[in-house]
């Protein structure tokens, strides 16, 4: 099966500096995918280059088509949904105005309801506060809505970045089982970029090491996880 | 007593105007964090095109629909072929444009128009009716519209998609984009409809204070105030700002006529209006820097 992005030559840049210099990977269809590697490893870089959100050279093909052209907003239409560092929740606007604000750009109406239920399902916790001002929520009902908001762009590969940053570790092991039936239930696949590597390596099937820009490491998470490499430097044992 | 209903009644009716102008800088301000001091000086050059269209013959209201529409397509027009390339430009850059577009806007009109004062029809009838000594028709007129025009955009921001998506890009630029929204077009539609209030804010006050090129400097300096007081960031907060200022102001001139008459000591009156007004927002400013009903935002780093 072809993989469903698929990049190379992937070079990214803040102003003149390059932070990514030639990355090439590729992620298979319905599957978890993640990226490790230290602060500065261009992790947060790839992800936002992907996205558009920063000046890029090379190849990005997703589910066929080249998007390293396109704008933000129209890879976002494609089904690319990027949560980012932060969370990114409108702080000014109710839980409701931040879902609604998603699925704005979709036809499928019936597929909007649809969403929107399973976003309930996964997280009661957001129905419960539906009327409330987004940025009183907690930091793990923000990464939940964030989470939601990009479940309801109707996405068929979700960015996620530091999903479990600063959160305590009962909420993480709860968002990541949600993220896990996201992927399994909505067929959603999805590209994961972790400061913890142990769970990162859980979650995902296959894993990548950054280092300074470049691809250092790829293989099965299995495989990772008994890496002796791997264990000193992101494991910890 | 009846002079004092009176004198709040037209503060109530400039503070309407003031609280026009004081949205239009809030919502380019909330999307752009910049103070387009141009906004008055549009104003004034849509509130010529109306008054162009009134000679041609138009009657009042159709002149001044179709200025609202031109103004918008102007407001958006300047916001794509000027500021669009300035996107990444300094604050300091920024400004030089905004100075620029007043001047041209300034002199434009001048040289289309001449400067002399022109008189500007009022659409409300002169009609006199019981508690007409306190406030006049006009005024009573200019109150009505400018709360029309109010209600009409808290309703547009609340309730439709293109207002939630234009307040979405105005709060967090780059999450809106990551869930579709063209954050481009939307501070490009700001423009528009801050120059379509400003272009209703000056058709409105053009009656009291005349057609002339300088007619929006004062009114532009009090719709800061009234922003700045309210909380810049706050449209709701500006608004109130924009009819407190008007409101303060006349109360001084009020007072100050009162106290000359009964004391025969002359502190403030007329000439001073401005001036006390504008001590009252600094100590406010002084004492709540985000303005009464302003949220001082706070970073993470």
């Amino acid at each position: 099966m072809a993989p469903l992005l698929e990049i190379s030559g992937l070079r990214a840049y803040y102003g003149a500096t390059e932070a990514l210099h030639g990355l090439s990977f590729s992620i298979a269809q319905g599957g978890i995918t993640t990226l490790l590697g230290a602060n500065g490893a261009g992790k947060t870089t790839t992800l936002r280059a992907i996205s558009g959100l920063v000046r890029r050279e090379g190849s990005i093909v997703f589910d066929g088509r080249p998007i390293d052209k396109m704008a933000t907003e129209d890879i976002t239409r494609l089904g690319v949904a990027h949560v980012p560092e932060g969370r990114g929740t409108f702080v000014g606007l109710s839980v409701e105005e931040n879902l609604k604000i998603a699925s704005y750009g979709r036809r499928d109406k019936s597929g909007v309801r649809r969403d929107l239920d399973l976003v309930f399902t996964y997280f009661p916790r957001l129905k419960e506060r539906i009327a409330q001002q987004a940025g009183t929520l907690s930091g793990g009902e923000q990464q939940m809505l964030a989470i939601s908001r990009a479940l309801m762009l109707g996405p068929r590969l979700m960015l996620l970045d530091e999903p479990s940053f600063g959160l305590a570790p009962l909420i993480v092991q709860e968002i990541f089982q949600i993220m896990r039936r996201i992927n399994e239930e909505a067929g959603v696949s999805m590209l994961l970029v972790e400061q913890n590597a142990a769970l990162a390596l859980n979650l995902a099937e296959n894993a990548y090491v950054l280092e300074t820009g470049n691809v250092v490491m790829a293989g099965p998470s299995a495989e990772l996880k008994n890496d002796e490499g791997i264990r000193k430097s992101y494991l910890g044992y | 007593m009846e002079q004092l209903i009176q004198q709040i009644a037209s503060g109530l009716a400039s503070g309407a105007i003031y609280a026009l102008v004081a949205l239009a800088l809030v919502m380019i301000f909330t999307a752009t964090d910049h103070l387009n001091f141009a906004q008055g000086e549009m104003a004034m050059f849509s509130t010529y095109i109306c008054w162009q269209l009134i000679q041609w013959g138009f009657p009042f209201w159709p002149a001044l629909g179709f200025t609202i529409l031109f103004s918008f397509l102007l407001g958006v027009a300047i916001e794509r072929v000027i500021l669009r390339p300035l996107h990444n430009a300094s604050v300091l850059s920024i400004v030089v444009v905004f100075i620029g577009l007043l001047a041209i806007f300034h002199s434009l009109a001048g040289g289309i128009w001449s400067h002399t004062i022109k008189n500007f029809p009022s659409p409300f009838p002169n009609v006199t009716f019981a508690g007409s000594g306190y406030i006049g028709a006009h005024q009573i007129g200019m109150i009505l519209v400018s709360l029309l025009m109010l209600f009409a955009l808290f309703a547009f921001f609340r309730f439709t998609p293109l207002g939630l998506a234009m307040r979405a890009a105005a709060q967090n630029p780059v999450s809106a984009r990551l869930v579709g929204v063209k954050v481009d077009w939307m501070l490009a539609l700001g423009w528009g409809l801050a120059a379509a209030v400003g272009a209703v804010a000056g058709a409105m006050v053009a009656p009291v204070v005349y057609l002339e090129p300088n007619m929006m400097a004062s009114i532009l300096l009090y719709g800061f105030a009234g922003a700045l007081v309210g909380g810049i960031s706050n449209p709701a907060g500006a608004v109130f700002g924009g009819f407190l200022v008007g409101v303060l102001e006349n109360l001084v001139a009020y007072f100050g006529n009162l106290t000359e008459k009964t004391f025969g000591i002359y502190i403030v009156g007329n000439g001073e209006k401005l001036t006390v007004a504008l001590i009252i927002v600094i100590t406010i400013l002084t004492l709540k820097p985000a303005g009464l009903f302003g949220r001082t935002t706070v970073r993470r780093v």
